[in-house]
């Protein structure tokens, strides 16, 4: 990319630490307020403080209603200072993070737990789908009802009309983030996936089929912000952060979604951490549906417009091979547990940089990029966020 | 190119019916001005007053200058099926039964994109027309229509889903003494219906077109007389099970107003073949048409009310006969929340003075029985639940728009 003179501020002095995970599981029982707060719990736990320690508090969930950010202090004995509610979807992670990363820089917290969980319910993913948003209940439920499969069907279908992917290629993907799934005890899918069955698998709504949809599931990802020296005291290592964007509602005169808020702000990104894109040891893209990896290779300045699917045919993805790449098996293989979706690439990405992987390390990683994308709301995800992260 | 419908086999009476699901019907507030829309077949969509925007989805602030100033305006409809996409999988009762079911997103001349049903003859990169119908919710979808008609379109089941059509469906003309009456026999038949059923109540009194109403194909006269509640629910009994259309052609035109006509006996006649003439049917055939509204297909499909577009506004020349008029329409409009958990449709056709015996003294214009009879066909063809025939008709339903005062006055003469 070209490198261009950012004029932000640094967050120099941040660091985001202890990166949790409360394992997934298909259906549960227990609320979300149940999943969140097992987060915290091991946050506190892994960060040896206390729970009144934690100053600033950020939630990402779909499924916690009717209570807001707010409520939830009450239910689980917080009193803090910074409260933030952002039920951003896929784009939750880096949003969040980047709102905490300020707060603490700024010194309006010095602890903020940054949270995203939701349940699943027996009924609760259909509950979720017709009543998502305004455009949705009037524009979209009514027509098949098929939801996110249908809207990003569609989106998939123009994508390949107009660039020549092919099935093939977004069966790459999901076959390679499978294999690195394979190692993660709580991953929905743990079984090795085959192109063949990739090819002939159960079609959901064409050109999308069963292993191009992610699982919905109940779980839950956190992280804590802080100052260095803070982290330092507590003796807890985590990353930098180099860089943040965030864009919402881009583009919105093409007619079909062919590319995200990334290609706005694809110049500022790179610039302010001062890197160029093959600098990063690992990607960690936003993959519900590979179609939106696939603009996220492009829009974040890997390769061409149009050209991801070369891209795809040139790596392997592997997370000791050319081009990591969800190297936790994303949310195709692990599962979509809600807003946490939008957590599971940044989370899995501080635990490659820190060098303390659940699954495969990827060798020597010092800087990843992550990416969020999230909330359909009509015919497009409206969000789209990315953040450079760095070893600390 | 669609299948033609094949005609539907005698039903078994072991299997189990197929009780009716809708799709989501929920809509914003705003949103509902497609329902609007759709509602009497027009293709509407909000057009900013300040920047020409033409907006979809509904929105509450123009997303390109922000005004609030977005009223429905009937708009072009054509565009392109950009993409196309068949629902294999669906969390939703009603679709996850019918699929596979192709949407698409059509990007309009105008300006938006559509996501919309498709009919089986578009195809993806092609031009198509969209058009805005009732679905069995009651609430307004697009489908995409080839851009030209093709053959047997309307037999295309995602269409039929959202129409009335009475190819292969059953139909019960309440009274077939009228003229309406009869010429409504006539349209049905010739409209495909696979049975016509025709009420008469005292059937050995003689009446002008016995014998041409006789002779119409497939039409079985049948004993039913509105003012007569065993009667209603003997045919009921008898026939209920099988009639997916109810047409109400009963009908009690008198001249006279309020004051100025002397006694209750006619007023009263006009509310008991009217009125509760309509409760009677309700009553009798609505349980069955409810319980029958996914029943294949020929699966009960519509209730027809033939309304004096008088019920809207008081014709004092008429004032009675309109004031009873308006009590039907008022009772159509708790029969469509009654009957939308079927899907069944009720249609009501707003017609002004008709050219027969009873309007022998009103001027031109004046709607022929054959006239209103394919108005009634054509509107459940299109699937929607409000038409306005003849030149009175939608007179009055502009200027009632416009100023209802003025209309109001207008009316007395």
């Amino acid at each position: 990319m070209m490198a261009q003179a950012s004029i932000r501020k640094s967050y120099d002095g941040v660091i985001a630490c202890a990166p949790v995970t409360v394992p997934y599981r298909r259906y549960s029982t227990n609320s979300a307020h149940w999943w969140i707060g097992r987060a915290l719990h091991h946050l506190v736990k892994r960060a040896g403080i206390k729970p009144a320690d934690i100053d600033g508090f950020c939630v990402s969930s779909f499924t916690v209603g009717p209570d807001t950010a707010v409520g939830l202090t009450q239910h689980f004995g917080l009193t803090p200072r910074w409260l933030d509610h952002i039920p951003f979807g896929g784009a939750s992670g880096v949003v969040a993070l980047r709102r905490a990363a300020r707060a603490v820089q700024a010194g309006d917290a010095d602890i903020v737990a940054c949270v995203a969980g939701d349940t699943n319910h027996v009924d609760s993913f259909r509950k979720t789908l017709s009543t998502f948003s305004r455009f949705a209940q009037d524009a979209v439920y009514p027509y098949g009802s098929g939801g996110a499969n249908a809207s990003f069907a569609l989106i998939t279908k123009n994508y390949m009309n107009r660039y020549g992917a092919k099935r093939e290629d977004f069966g790459k993907l999901c076959i390679a983030q499978r294999d690195n799934a394979l190692a993660i005890p709580y991953a929905m899918m743990r079984k090795k996936l085959t192109l063949d069955e990739y090819m002939n698998a159960r079609p959901i709504a064409d050109p999308i089929h069963l292993f191009d949809c992610v699982m919905p599931c109940a779980g839950a990802e956190a992280f804590l912000v802080c100052r260095e020296d803070t982290a330092k005291s507590l003796g807890l290592s985590g990353v930098r952060i180099l860089s943040t964007v965030e864009r919402h509602n881009a583009f919105p005169a093409d007619p079909m979604q062919v590319r995200g808020g990334w290609a706005l702000d694809v110049g500022e990104l790179w610039a302010m951490a001062g890197l160029k894109s093959n600098a990063v040891d690992l990607v960690e893209t936003y993959d519900d549906y590979p179609v939106i990896v696939m603009m996220q290779l492009e829009d974040l300045g890997f390769c061409k417009k149009g050209e991801a699917a070369e891209f795809v045919r040139t790596h392997t993805f592997a997370n000791d091979g050319t081009f990591p790449h969800n190297t936790s098996g994303g949310q195709l293989s692990v599962g979509q547990a809600g807003a946490a979706g939008g957590f599971l690439g940044l989370v899995e990405a501080m635990r490659q940089l820190m060098g303390e992987p659940i699954g495969k390390p990827v060798a020597d990683a010092k800087a990843a990029l992550v990416s969020g994308f999230g909330m359909i709301n009509y015919d497009r995800g409206l969000s789209s966020c990315a953040a450079i992260l760095a070893r600390a | 190119m669609t299948e033609p419908l094949v005609r539907p086999k005698r039903k078994n009476p072991l299997r189990r019916t197929r009780l009716p699901l809708s799709p989501q019907g929920v809509r914003s507030r705003t949103a509902h001005g497609l329902t609007a829309a759709a509602a009497e077949g027009r293709f509407a969509l909000q057009v900013c007053l300040d920047c020409n925007a033409v907006v979809y989805p509904p929105r509450d602030a123009c997303p390109s200058c922000l005004s609030a100033r977005l009223p429905f305006r009937d708009v072009d409809n054509g565009g392109v099926l950009t993409a196309e996409t068949t629902v294999q999988t669906s969390t939703d009762p009603y679709f996850r039964e019918r699929t596979p079911w192709r949407v698409g997103a059509v990007k309009l001349d105008v300006g938006p994109v559509v996501v919309a049903h498709l009919h089986g003859d578009v195809v993806e990169g092609a031009r198509v027309r969209l058009e805005f119908k009732l679905d069995r919710s009651g609430s307004a979808v697009a489908i995409a229509l080839p851009e030209k008609d093709t053959p047997n379109m309307a037999d295309d089941p995602h269409l039929r889903e959202m129409t009335c059509d009475p190819k292969f469906r059953r139909v019960l003309i309440t009274d077939g003494r009228t003229a309406v009456g009869q010429a409504m026999a006539k349209a049905f038949s010739d409209a495909g219906a696979s049975i016509v059923f025709v009420g008469l109540a005292d059937a050995w009194k003689p009446f002008p077109g016995y014998e041409e109403l006789r002779r119409i194909d497939r039409v079985e006269i049948v004993p039913l007389d509105v003012t007569d509640t065993e009667s209603v629910t003997e045919q009921a009994e008898q026939n209920g099970a099988r009639i997916d259309i109810v047409v109400n052609t009963a009908e009690h035109v008198r001249p006279g107003g309020v004051i100025d006509r002397h006694g209750l006996t006619v007023a009263r006649e006009e509310i008991d073949i009217r009125y509760m003439g309509l409760l009677r049917l309700a009553q009798a055939f609505g349980p069955v048409l409810r319980f029958r509204g996914a029943d294949g297909v020929n699966s009960a499909a519509a209730f027809v009310n033939l309304i004096s577009v008088h019920a809207l506004m008081n014709w004092p020349q008429f004032g009675s006969y309109a004031a009873a008029e308006a009590a039907v329409l008022s009772a159509a409009q708790c029969m469509r929340a009654e009957l939308r958990p079927g899907g069944v449709k009720v249609l009501n056709v707003f017609f002004g003075p008709l050219e027969t015996e009873w309007f022998q003294t009103v001027p031109p214009p004046k709607v022929t029985p054959a006239a209103l009879a394919s108005a009634v066909i054509r509107a459940l063809k299109q699937g929607v639940e409000d038409a306005f025939v003849g030149d009175v008709a939608e007179d009055i339903r502009q200027r009632l728009a416009v100023n209802p005062k003025a209309l109001e006055r207008e009316m007395a003469g």
